[in-house]
């Protein structure tokens, strides 16, 4: 006899199996590359930052939640992936104590404030770069050479400059590709670029190792190839136009793709799927956007880089581009706005 | 080999299909219980009004109640015995409700009385009422009283006769065998359905994984029926009439219509086959077939159940584990959930699939929306889920309706299915169109 209480639930009763968290922990094997790539370039220092940022960010969600008295969300991996990025944005020799503070800031005003994961309107990671931008302009700008022959056995004093200090110097600071053409008209190789035997942020140097991560996502559905193609060939193309009217004053349309943090921006950051619109339509205008505004603002803006603002200013869009873009309803004729 | 045609309609998703268990195996008639717990209501509409009275003997096929009305259809006896009693009885939503408790007689050969036949030479309108009195309704799983489908509103003309031979949700395989098992049937009843709808031409729709069918039915096809089979990609929710409608037509049946707007009528092939093997005897409907399968079952199988055969009974023939945890009525996509086991078979049940404790992934955790737009590209009918599910928690359900066109959901589950957050979209959408109608009616009165 069959006396069994049953379990009931709401149809549909089965599910795809791929959850929120499978696709975060996902979106931080594809980093993994990248970081690695990133270590080896820029060595220790680069570990130490990198490391200091995913534990602020990890240690500030943790907190917030248990401050607010809800279940911890560090399990869905999504504070790992906003430390992981803040950590690749940063010089290789950025001070530990402001990435700590970039973490804590990231995860409390980019995502906490907001509602937490689903709810934050921006790129939580962007949010603390750009605070740390405003707050630290020089020690930002300081770049540093790679593949120096210490880079595994010296840490740099400005590294472990110790909070609120006097302003560090540590030697040798060098232009990114994009200051040098900016500011000297100094063009870079693109070769050079892509394989990232270049200064520049601590991720933002290797291209191809990136968009391979970016494959990677793509191939297990977990992120929307058309954002990072719509803003490439928006890049590409009007910067080629450029340059095809004043190859001496614009830069090359390889130089603008392979340079800076465009690469690293349009495959992992512009993508955070909050941000970023929810139909097909709505990505492509968000990723033209984001597109023209990083050559508008690398060309004629006042900084060498611009894909940081470009994607908050995107992100910004979205809400804006989500009511206003929807498709067609089976069975109805025009389109409600 | 027929062809497979590239057209279907736009999004939808591609749930495990899990039908090659049962898809190969034969309906076989199931034993009478020792009693049939009959439900009244078994169909959307009014239930069916009792004529027979406790301590009545019965024959096979006799009516034991009639249609309360237009919009209802009738019951007849699915065995020979004795009312035992006339009282409420339990049935899928855990509540009680009218029914007869039946006691077969135990050495009866259960034939099936004769009624009064509807030759295919009767008028449309003779057919139709034949329809409603041999109780048929939709077996699909709706359970719609199919000559309520069927009656052509005035000023619309039906071209197309489209039989649904779709059969898109996992597990289910009784279509399937319908299809390959009662040929005649079917042409049988496309006959009767031509003459009612005055349909031009008939498409039988079957998805690629029912090819075996397909060929089987179109090396049947009688030379002076209009009928072509049409073979369409497998993908979820095709059986769905508004989806068939646009893989086979290329059309879109516009929002809140009926397809007779685009000038189509579809019917089940199950519920055809049993129109073609009913009316030419006037007899009504007293048994159907129904998949059992899923881990729990150890004799999986497509079985001809009579209306009423309790649950417990039927999973008991079936050897169903002791150890069973989930029993869904109908698919996994848009099956409901058996709260117990006293219910019984009713006319709308196509399938029934059964977990044990071991086979359940435990309940997933809901994450917060991602907005990754997962069920934006599943929803067939181009709905916003994601933006639904954010609404219903606001319960702004006004502008979910009026704004998001949340009326046009026919709750497939696609994005529930899809999504990985586990948000149970379609629990929400159900409920908030519940609540929208019970505003609407009160403004109304």
């Amino acid at each position: 006899m069959l006396s069994k209480t049953l379990h009931i639930s709401s149809s549909p009763h089965i599910n795809k199996g791929v959850s929120t968290d499978m696709i975060m922990r996902n979106v931080v094997y594809a980093l993994l590359p990248v970081v690695l790539f990133a270590v080896y370039a820029f060595g220790i220092n680069a570990l130490l930052v990198i490391t200091t940022a995913v534990i602020a960010s990890v240690l500030t969600e943790h907190a917030l939640c248990r401050w607010s008295k809800q279940e911890s969300t560090v399990s869905d991996w999504s504070a790992v992936i906003t430390g992981l990025l803040l950590g690749l944005t940063l010089p290789p020799i950025f001070p530990l104590w402001m990435t700590f503070l970039g973490g804590v800031l990231a995860i409390a005003l980019g995502k906490f404030v907001f509602g937490g994961l689903g709810y934050n309107a921006f790129n939580p990671a962007l949010v603390g770069r750009a605070i740390l931008q405003a707050a630290f302009p020089v020690a930002i700008t300081t770049w540093h050479p790679s593949f120096l022959e210490d880079r595994f056995v010296s840490i740099s004093k400005s590294v472990l400059a110790f909070p609120f200090a006097e302003p560090f110097v540590d030697g040798i600071s060098g232009a990114t590709p994009l200051s040098a053409f900016k500011f000297d008209k100094v063009t870079t190789d693109s070769a050079d670029l892509a394989l990232g035997l270049i200064s520049g942020s601590i991720g933002e140097t290797s291209s191809w190792i990136i968009a391979l991560g970016g494959i990677y996502l793509i191939y297990r559905k977990m992120m929307d190839w058309r954002i990072p193609v719509t803003i490439l060939v928006t890049v590409f193309v009007l910067s080629g136009i450029l340059f095809l009217i004043d190859n001496q004053l614009y830069p090359s349309p390889l130089f603008m793709l392979f340079s800076g943090g465009l690469m690293l921006g349009a495959v992992f950051m512009a993508t955070d799927m909050v941000g970023s619109p929810i139909t097909p339509l709505g990505v492509l205008v968000y990723g033209v956007f984001i597109g023209i505004l990083v050559v508008v603002i690398r060309i004629w803006g006042g900084l060498p880089e611009g894909v940081m603002y470009a994607i908050l200013l995107g992100n910004a869009l979205t809400p804006q581009i989500d009511s206003l873009i929807r498709p067609k309803v089976y069975g109805t004729k025009k389109i409600k706005v | 080999m027929l062809n497979l045609t590239a057209n279907t309609f736009k999004h939808g998703v591609h749930p495990p299909e899990n039908k090659e268990e049962t898809n190969g195996l034969p309906i076989r008639q199931f034993p009478f219980a020792p009693l049939i717990i009959l439900p009244m209501q078994q169909h959307i509409g009014a239930p069916s009004q009792i004529i027979v009275r406790e301590g009545q003997e019965v024959a096979r096929g006799q009516l034991l109640a009639k249609a309360n009305g237009y919009m209802s259809v009738p019951m007849h006896s699915p065995v020979s015995g004795k009312v035992r009693k006339i009282a409420n009885v339990p049935v899928i939503s855990g509540q009680m409700a009218q029914g007869i408790y039946l006691e077969p007689f135990p050495f009866s050969s259960q034939e099936v009385i004769e009624g009064n036949p509807i030759p295919l030479s009767a008028s449309p309108e003779e057919i139709l009422q034949g329809i409603q009195d041999a109780g048929i309704v939709g077996l699909g799983g709706a359970a719609f009283p199919t000559h309520v489908k069927l009656k052509i509103p005035e000023g619309k003309t039906c071209e197309h006769l489209i039989i649904n031979g779709i059969e898109c949700e996992p597990y289910l395989t009784t279509d399937h065998r319908v299809m390959l098992e009662q040929a005649d049937d079917i042409f049988m009843g496309i006959r009767y359905l031509l003459k009612v709808t005055g349909a031009k031409g008939v498409i039988i729709g079957i998805e690629a994984n029912k090819q075996d069918a397909a060929d089987h039915l179109s090396g049947r096809i009688p030379k002076d029926l209009p009928v072509k089979v049409q073979v369409v990609p497998v993908k979820y929710p095709q059986g769905a009439e508004k989806m068939l409608i646009t893989s086979l037509l290329g059309k879109e049946v516009p929002s809140g219509g009926l397809p007779i707007e685009v000038n189509a009528v579809v019917v089940n092939v199950a519920t055809t086959a049993e129109i073609g093997r009913l009316l030419p005897h006037g007899q009504g409907i007293q048994e159907r077939v129904v998949t059992i399968t899923g881990p729990a079952i150890r004799k999986k199988g497509n079985y001809l159940i009579p209306i009423g055969t309790p649950l417990r009974y039927v999973l008991e023939q079936v050897g169903a584990s002791e150890n069973i945890s989930e029993v869904y009525m109908g698919g996994p996509m848009m099956g409901v959930s058996a709260s117990n086991l006293d219910i019984s078979i009713v006319k709308g049940t196509s399938g029934i699939v059964v977990f044990g404790d071991n086979d359940i992934k435990k309940t997933e955790k809901i994450y917060p929306c991602i907005k990754c737009g997962a069920c934006v590209d599943a929803c067939p009918i181009f709905l916003n889920p994601s933006k639904l599910g954010i609404l219903a928690k606001f319960e702004a359900y006004e502008t979910m309706a009026e704004d998001f066109n949340l009326m046009d959901c026919f709750e497939c589950g696609s994005c529930s299915f899809v999504c990985p957050s586990n948000i149970p979209l379609v629990q929400y959408f159900r409920l908030s169109k519940g609540i929208v109608r019970k505003r609407k009616a009160a403004l109304q009165t």
